[in-house]
């Protein structure tokens, strides 16, 4: 049966993504209890509201760091080609389980998911050092803390909203996930979602 | 105990209203820069009663110490030298929270309870509460919360909450040589401050009046100044003050856009998944089982 | 696989879909909203009075526990007395701070000495310390005490041993030392009186009879127009100022004449800029301008001032000089300075005024020369600025209309200190405003019993209620003394108070001395010590300084820092043998021989003084009375134990008293017998108590005495305490220590603990402590009525004639039943009656004060008249003269003075205070700051031909340079609070800088006008 079966993700590459998947939890659940009142018990989940405080900026530079590797392993597949515009075209039927163009490792989808997590956290990244207190904050006005905070609120909510997306379609197409916890996909789930990575993959064996 | 001890308004990250059938009084303190000779008694009193003891800093080559105001200085005056009309004038005034009716910090802490407001009007800080984000000092219109660099909780003057729990005057106002700083209920100091304006404008500042500002509400703390028409001229205290834009921006339209946004993600997701259904290849699983 | 897919789907939707949970019962973990614990609920709460200045502020101490004897109380807190009429809870800076004074990590806890040669300080037992002290006070007056002189008069004089006292102790301290020191013959003895208002005592007794500041600060309130020049009481006063700013919501207004735009100015209604040391020309020009615009409450000035008195002829005023001018001598030799007396010894008058030596006319004539214009070119005031205070001043001409002068220091320090002074007593004369409420001659005293000090003569040539010490020359026997002091009335049907003399002087002498007093050895008078000149704290050092003396008793005092020319003054303390320092705190005279680099540059180990550091209680360890500036006796009490092994001021004095007198009862010695003879009766030798004193300073009966109008009845029996001093007597039937002080502790108890604020009226609270003298407010009150006993102003009512008696709402000053028929006058200690505007010999340099320049002037003359240009009768030393700068060397005036967040040189030791005010600072105008490459924040160095510091710069539009005589004149000012022994940032006695020389009359040192030189350093 491992024969059949293609590797999609190396062990080092899912490290990597797991590592940055996790750093976001840890975020995303602590950056919701700073910025919902209601949700504020979640930073309890740290311990102590304190701790979620102190401990929020440092994972997001781990996960910054993590993903600044993911961006290199990954960017040159990211870049948008003719066949995205018709996977694009065809996101009514991509929806209802079909697939469109002929796609290369990643989907239109993926790759606008690959560059709105880039831009995220570039302004999360830069944002998260203005407010980061005590260190770096002392060093700013006000009015700019003012703003990387909006900017960090906002980018950080348009990133969840894509990491929803983004953990939806794994669970939805089924034998996503093992891609990135195995390592490995079907021919059949590649042949289907990738079909150019499969030939070029096949190809190459 | 809590809850009870005094009548809450409003608490920081707290959705839910307080408790609302006891109405005391309002509170304020007028501070009259007109009569104030800066000798910062008030600023002395201040840390003793509050057992604050900042560093012992340098001279900068004006009479402002400490410079600014810190955890540890809850107020600082600040000495201002204008010539007017070829006329010099000292203006000092004495700097710290205000005590806003719609508090910037207040609005801006994400942590529940680690900010106050009381009925009487007092906007006070429980450190026990507080994270250290610094969103309050974001927050504030007026530059006054400081972040300890000790244990990162932010501090600002509580306008003696606990001496006027007992119904005492805070230590400033008790202490004010020149009766320059006034306690009593907001009308009260309103009144006192339209008899100071009265006095000053016979004395040639057409201009006197009192700084209340209602771009946060009305402050509990307010001012009498000789320039209501300039409050720039002491020390750069805000004309009109508001609570940024871009803070309530922040802490206002944006939080529904986000529970929305990230609401239909999941609710779509949710929905897309019962409707369509999960997508799976053909010879999946054959192949994919264990 | 779906094991793994659901758990990951549960934890995503656990943090991505949070808003469902939300309803779940999740909410926030805790809801504290309670206030701070409110930390003094039981405290226990102690009474005290402000240690600082003279404002006399009360104070609530809180200590830790609620007075259980188990807990160890400990002061935790101190604020206001929301009860005392003066402060109504506030305090200033200094004061809001006082907790840290009392926890400074400066305070001394055990004795120590440091041995000769030593470069630090030793540990010592106080059984050590006191003998080592008693042994070196006994071998050193062994040597050196005097008993007679060359005329065989005993004189009793020890010289190589002085004594400073101390302005915040007590009067219990004050007097238990007054006692302690003539005894042993220390007439080298002085307080801070001296550096400080000795000019006031000098101009207003010289003036008005009594050298005390007229009214009360709650009285300010009620004055129309508030003069404050030569100080700056909002800075140095701000809790007394309070009632300037009252008065000023009434609708007075308020003019600062200054040369700094300080923080009086800033809430003032106008600043007019002065030279330092121009005052006279600028008072006497309003002098002039009175006369001229007849801006003259005349029958104020008719009746009550000694305008209709006729001068003996021989008196002249000529090109600077008044008659009677030794110019070998340096002195004047003032006889000619006095009245045209009748065939029966009283004072010629005109009541015309058209005599031409009746004082009107000599006044007017002497101040025709103070034109508005020389004004403005020798004060560099604007002329419309002038005018402005006169048209204020002239106003309150009329009987309805008062103004008030707020001054201190800006006045007293200078070599023409007490003259001016005494210009604007002249002023207050002729518009009407000594004895009316909202008006008077407020002398604003610095230090917290600086009045007391004063009060109980512990000064050179005091002795207590302003009586003098004799004198070897003018008194050589008690008669001499009596007849000498004793003056008779001027004027027909005065009171004359001073005729009281005899009694006063014998019931101090019965306190002295006790049953050894009796008549047949006059009391004791041969067992007082006797001058011959005055030792005050610059003759002191001059002295030491050559080589003059052996031993130096520093009582909570701290000379270094406080004398002028400190080069000259560690000079002088390298010299000693043995210094005693006894101190709550640190304090650079302790360490004098310490090298602190540039700022004290000594080689230690040359220095052979034995060093001895006592610590003593400050205020809020022990029970007591002070005298705040309006001269209530207010009773402080104990609220902590002090830290350490510190012992009361008492309890020092009287273990080394009782120490030497052991010795002299075992070894004997050179004049045994005054120490010996000493009344020394309290229960504890070792520790007399505040409350004997304090009942001592009252005086009591030592007979019965009896009822002059009814023989059955007593007024007092033997063993009572005196009501007053109008039962004291001079049959030795009563021993009194403080005859103004008689009526504090009274049979009735201690009256200078009274509580009750109520407002008799005008702001007088008569059951609130206790003020000399006889509890009176204001000074001078009869003269708030007219000659007939009516109120000038019936609005301002303080006292009245009833037909029968005066009454009111202050304590009359005047013989209660002495009708205006009587002619009894307000000015009850004069001779005369009347208030002086020519002052007599009061005064040594003149009965009209004249403008003299600075002794460094920077003009380089006197306009006025060049052939005189520095006071004429100024002491100057020999060595002093020699460091005497001129304006081309040094072209800067320095002046010296306070901060508000600091008090001397105390408060660098508190934290509190130092946070306020933190580092040593200049302040001078932006244009000489341009000229000399200076930006704010710079450090610079200011120079005087007697030394530098340095400090930051406070450049600033608050100081101008001033147009004078044709020249720019640029003016520096130097805070004076910083040295060594600091929690502040360390910095340079600002005393390196003023010249030793004095006021003519006090010596009180011309801190305020001197030439300096300033560069970025």
């Amino acid at each position: 049966m491992k024969e059949k079966l293609i590797q999609r993700y190396t062990a080092a590459e899912r490290a990597n993504h797991w590592v940055v998947a996790g750093c976001f939890l840890l975020l995303a659940i602590s950056g919701l209890g700073f910025f919902f009142p209601a949700f504020f018990w979640l930073t309890d989940l740290f311990g102590t509201p304190q701790l979620a405080r102190i401990l929020h900026p440092f994972v997001g530079v781990v996960m910054v760091l993590a993903f600044v590797r993911q961006f290199f392993r990954y960017w040159r597949h990211n870049l948008i080609d003719k066949e995205d515009v018709v996977w694009m075209k065809s996101l009514r039927e991509v929806l209802k389980g079909n697939e469109a163009g002929d796609t290369g490792r990643y989907n239109a989808g993926q790759k606008g998911m690959f560059w709105l997590m880039t831009g995220c956290l570039v302004l999360l990244l830069c944002s998260g050092v203005i407010a980061w207190r005590p260190y770096f904050a002392i060093h700013f006005p006000i009015p700019v803390i003012r703003l990387a905070l909006l900017v960090h609120s906002a980018s950080a909510v348009a990133l969840i909203v894509g990491i929803i997306v983004h953990v939806y379609a794994a669970l939805w197409i089924k034998g996503t996930i093992r891609a990135m916890v195995e390592g490995v996909v079907s021919h059949a789930w590649a042949r289907k979602h990738h079909p150019r990575w499969y030939r070029d993959v096949i190809g190459k064996r | 105990m809590a809850l009870q001890s005094l009548d809450v308004l409003r608490r920081s990250a707290s959705p839910t209203a307080a408790p609302e059938a006891r109405t005391p009084g309002e509170v304020a303190k007028l501070i009259d820069v007109t009569t104030c000779i800066g000798c910062k008694a008030c600023q002395v009193a201040c840390s003793e009663w509050n057992d604050l003891r900042a560093e012992v800093g340098t001279c900068v080559g004006v009479y402002d110490n400490p410079t600014d105001l810190s955890s540890e200085a809850w107020t600082v005056m600040r000495f201002s030298e204008v010539e007017e009309n070829g006329k010099l004038e000292w203006l000092i005034r004495k700097d710290g929270c205000m005590h806003c009716v719609d508090p910037g910090c207040l609005k801006a802490c994400p942590s529940p309870g680690a900010i106050i407001q009381y009925k009487n009007g007092i906007v006070d800080f429980h450190q026990e509460n507080c994270i250290g984000c610094g969103y309050c000092v974001s927050g504030c219109p007026f530059d006054i919360p400081r972040i300890s660099p000790r244990d990162n909780k932010a501090y600002k003057c509580s306008l003696c909450s606990d001496r006027v729990a007992v119904g005492q005057e805070p230590a400033c106002v008790k202490t004010c040589p020149t009766g320059a700083i006034q306690f009593g209920s907001k009308e009260a100091m309103i009144e006192a401050a339209a008899v100071r304006v009265t006095d000053l404008k016979s004395r040639g500042f057409d201009q006197a009046g009192l700084y209340d500002p209602q771009g946060v509400g009305g402050t509990h703390v307010m001012y009498v100044l000789h320039h209501a028409d300039r409050p720039a001229l002491y020390a750069n205290l805000p004309k009109d003050p508001v609570i940024s834009p871009t803070v309530r921006l922040w802490k206002g339209l944006l939080k529904p856009i986000a529970a929305f946004g990230i609401a239909a993600a999941v609710l779509a997701g949710f929905f897309h998944y019962v409707t369509v259904g999960p997508s799976r290849v053909e010879d999946e699983e054959k192949e994919g089982t264990l | 696989m779906q094991v793994t897919r659901r758990q990951f789907f549960k934890i995503s939707a656990a943090g991505l879909s949070a808003t469902s949970m939300a309803a779940l019962g999740f909410s926030p973990s805790e809801a504290l909203a309670e206030v701070r614990q409110y930390k003094v609920g039981r405290a226990k709460e102690i009474r005290n009075t402000c240690t600082y200045c003279s404002v006399g502020c009360g104070l609530l101490m809180y200590s830790q526990g609620d007075g259980a004897r188990n807990a160890k109380a400990d002061i935790i807190h101190i604020e206001g007395d929301p009860d005392h009429p003066v402060s109504r809870g506030a305090l200033c800076p200094k004061g809001a701070g006082l907790l840290d004074y009392v926890h400074s990590p400066n305070r001394l806890k055990y004795p120590e000495v440091r041995e000769a040669g030593s470069k630090e300080w030793k540990r010592i037992s106080w059984h050590e310390a006191i003998g080592r002290i008693a042994r070196h006070m006994k071998t050193d007056r062994d040597a050196n005490v005097v008993a007679k002189n060359a005329a065989g008069v005993p004189i009793n004089r020890w010289l190589s041993t002085a004594m400073l006292t101390a302005s915040a102790s007590s009067n219990e301290t004050g007097i238990l030392s007054q006692k302690f020191m003539r005894s042993l013959g220390i007439i080298a003895t002085d307080a801070q009186a001296r550096v400080c208002h000795a000019p006031t005592v000098a101009a207003l007794a010289a003036s008005f009879g009594r050298g005390a500041m007229t009214n009360s600060w709650v009285d300010i309130k009620n004055a129309d127009f508030i003069l404050i020049m030569g100080g700056n009481p909002a800075e140095a006063h701000p809790v007394g100022f309070r009632w300037a700013i009252e008065a000023k919501k009434k609708g007075a207004r308020l003019v600062v004449v200054d040369p700094r735009f300080n923080r009086s100015a800033s809430v003032a209604d106008r600043y007019v800029p002065i030279r330092a040391g121009s005052d006279i020309v600028f008072l006497g020009g309003i002098i002039n301008w009175l006369i001229a615009n007849d801006k003259i409450q005349w029958d104020y000035v008719k009746a009550f001032t000694n305008a209709t008195l006729i001068v003996a002829e021989g008196y002249s005023f000529d090109e600077g000089l008044f008659s009677g001018f030794d110019e070998a001598k340096g002195q004047y030799d003032r006889s000619s300075w006095n009245y045209e007396l009748d065939e029966s010894g009283n004072a010629k008058t005109d009541p015309s005024l058209a005599h031409p030596r009746c004082v009107w006319n000599l006044l007017r004539q002497h101040y025709a020369r103070y034109t508005p214009e020389v004004v403005t070119d020798l004060t560099g005031s604007p002329k419309e600025g002038f005018l402005e205070v006169c048209e204020h001043l002239g106003r309150t001409a009329r009987p309805d209309k008062v103004a008030t002068i707020l001054y201190a220091l800006g006045w007293t320090q200078h070599t023409t200190g007490s003259q001016n002074i005494r210009t604007m007593a002249m002023i207050q004369l002729l518009l009407g405003n000594i004895g009316m409420p909202g008006g008077g001659v407020n002398a604003l005293r610095g230090h917290s019993n600086i009045q007391g000090l004063s009060d109980l003569g512990l000064l050179s040539t005091s002795l207590p209620g302003y009586l003098t010490l004799p004198q070897e020359q003018a008194h050589p026997t008690f008669a001499d003394y009596i007849a000498k002091n004793t003056p008779k009335a001027l004027q027909p049907g005065q009171l004359n108070y001073w005729g009281n003399t005899p009694k006063f002087f014998v019931s101090l002498l019965k306190w002295f001395w006790g049953d050894k007093a009796t008549r047949d050895n006059d009391w004791g008078y041969d067992w007082l010590p006797k001058w011959d000149r005055m030792y005050d704290v610059l003759a002191i050092m001059d002295l030491m300084h050559r080589g003059k003396m052996n031993g130096f008793i520093v009582q909570g005092f701290n000379p270094l820092a406080s004398l002028p020319d400190v080069s000259k003054t560690v000079k002088a303390f390298a010299k000693l043998k043995y210094m005693v320092v006894i101190d709550p705190i640190t304090t650079e005279t302790a360490s004098f021989w310490q090298n602190h680099g540039e700022i004290n540059d000594v080689d230690t180990a040359a220095i052979q003084t034995e060093v001895f550091r006592l610590p003593c209680t400050c205020f809020a360890e022990e029970n007591g009375s002070i005298v705040n500036s309006s001269r209530w006796l207010q009773w402080h009490w104990k609220g902590a134990e002090p830290p350490g092994e510190t012992k009361t001021d008492q309890a020092i004095i009287g273990e080394l008293f009782v120490a030497l007198r052991k010795l002299y009862q075992d070894e004997g010695g050179t004049l045994a017998e005054p120490i010996l003879n000493l009344s020394w009766p309290y229960a504890d030798p070792t520790e007399p108590t505040a409350e004997e004193l304090a009942m001592e300073m009252n005086g009591s009966a030592l007979a019965d005495l009896p009822d002059p109008k009814d023989s059955t009845r007593f007024l007092a029996r033997k063993g009572d305490q005196l009501p007053g001093f109008a039962l004291l007597r001079d049959d030795g039937s009563t021993a009194c220590a403080a005859w103004i002080f008689s009526g504090c502790w009274t049979q009735a108890g201690n009256q200078m603990a009274r509580r009750d604020n109520t407002d008799s009226g005008l702001g007088n609270t008569p059951g609130w402590a206790w003020s000399w003298p006889a509890n009176r407010r204001i000074l001078y009150n009869r003269a708030s009525c007219d000659p007939a006993g009516k109120p000038w102003d019936p609005t301002r009512t303080l006292i009245t004639w009833n037909g029968n008696k005066w009454t009111g709402a202050d304590v009359p000053d005047i013989q209660i039943d002495a009708g205006p028929q009587t002619g009894m006058n307000p000015f009850i200690m004069n001779p005369e009656g009347v208030g002086r505007l020519f002052c007599t010999d009061k005064l040594v340099d003149g009965p009209f004060p004249e403008h003299y320049e600075p002794m460094e002037t920077p003009l380089g003359t006197n306009p006025m008249h060049p052939k005189v240009v520095n006071s004429p009768a100024a002491r100057l030393f020999a060595a002093d003269k020699e460091r005497l700068a001129t304006h081309d060397q040094f072209p800067y005036v320095g002046t010296t003075y306070r901060l508000t967040e600091h008090f001397q040189f105390w408060t660098k030791s508190v934290r509190l205070s130092a946070i306020a005010q933190p580092e040593q600072f200049i302040e001078m105008s932006e244009e000489l700051a341009a000229q000399k490459g200076i930006k704010i924040g710079d450090w610079v160095k200011v120079s005087s031909k007697r030394g530098f510091i340095k400090a930051k710069a406070v450049v600033t539009k608050r100081l101008k340079p001033l147009s004078v005589n044709g020249q720019t004149v640029h003016q520096i000012g130097i805070p004076l609070h910083w040295g060594w022994e600091s929690v502040a940032k360390k910095g340079y006695l600002s005393n390196n800088l003023p010249p030793s020389v004095g006021d003519c009359n006090t010596q009180t040192p011309e801190y305020k006008a001197f030439l300096v030189n300033i560069e970025k350093a």
